[in-house]
């Protein structure tokens, strides 16, 4: 599996990020902002969390339109794979890939700890390692993670079973408790939790490393 | 010519921010704020001098960028 990496000006999770791919023996390459092309081969896209762009006008609205946006566009509309984490499903929403919007955390306060999530679907090359049902503990760091959208979407997620992890006890006020979403054709996630913050017991949790281990079993030579 | 966009949460649309302020300002002994309601302006200064030709410039921002219209509403006013 070859995975792209993007950094934008104000990411910091994309090391992470790329370590939590090479951990599950995936291939990283990693990819600037301003590149208008994704590498030769890319199986997935990595859209890091952070604080991309300094979160002006919007959470991840810049990076949604910086020279890459249009080949992951382009990429996913291909149907390529393309994983959001916390600013990365910020940015997945800007660039109109998921629907809905993430507001300020209705505690209007950072929340970073380590929460829990229930896995909702196993069918999609992200979830495929979990059971449906699994109840995980991934952290997460986010001041805008309040997921809203209106109630036809909602229900067109639920209907679809497009929602890919709901919080135990919701953290940030996100409707019905939604955590990370899939699109319509479940090969884009986008997920306020960062899977690639719970790799080994050292990191207090492991249970993310079981995503990274989806998508390699996804993408194994048939 | 300068234009003026005001972007706010749309009316259905929880305003954390908005709640918090109005609750500062009841502790300041503000009586009778019944809403707040927080949003952000943006000036732009535009080389188009026509009102209804920089308007549709800036609505097209709006649409594309300025706003998300998912949740946020705008208005376009002369600066």
């Amino acid at each position: 599996m070859k995975a792209a990496i993007i950094t934008f000006p104000g990411s910091n999770c994309d090391r992470d990020l790329a370590v939590a791919f090479e951990a599950a023996g995936a291939q990283v390459m990693r990819v600037w902002h301003k590149d208008t092309a994704l590498p030769e081969g890319t199986d997935i896209v990595g859209i890091p969390g952070g604080f991309s762009f300094g979160d002006y006008l919007r959470c991840g609205a810049i990076a949604a339109r910086s020279p890459i946006a249009r080949a992951i566009t382009d990429f996913a509309g291909q149907g390529g794979h393309v994983l959001g984490i916390c600013n990365g499903f910020q940015v997945l929403i800007e660039m109109g890939l998921l629907p809905g919007a993430l507001l300020r955390n209705a505690s209007l306060k950072y929340v970073c700890r380590t929460v829990g999530l229930r896995v909702e679907t196993t069918d999609s090359a992200f979830t495929a390692a979990y059971a449906q049902g699994n109840e995980i503990r991934v952290p997460i760091a986010h001041h805008d993670g309040n997921y809203m959208a209106n109630p036809e979407t909602l229900a067109q997620l639920n209907g679809e079973g497009r929602v890919a992890f709901r919080y135990l006890d919701n953290p940030n006020g996100s409707s019905e408790g939604i955590a990370g979403i899939l699109s319509q054709n479940r090969r884009v996630l986008g997920m306020m939790p960062h899977p690639e913050r719970a790799l080994s017991g050292l990191h207090g949790s492991a249970d993310g490393k079981r995503l990274f281990d989806g998508l390699m079993g996804a993408f194994a030579p048939a | 010519m300068k234009l003026r966009v005001l972007v706010t949460l749309k009316s259905g649309v929880l305003d954390p921010q908005g709640e918090a302020i109005r609750h500062a300002l009841g502790a300041l002994g503000f009586d009778g704020v019944n809403g707040v309601r927080q949003g952000k302006m943006i000036e732009l200064d535009l080389a188009e001098e026509d009102p209804a030709q920089a308007e549709a410039r800036a609505r097209e921002m709006c649409e594309k960028l300025l706003a998300n219209t998912v949740i946020e509403s705008y208005t376009i006013e002369p600066a």
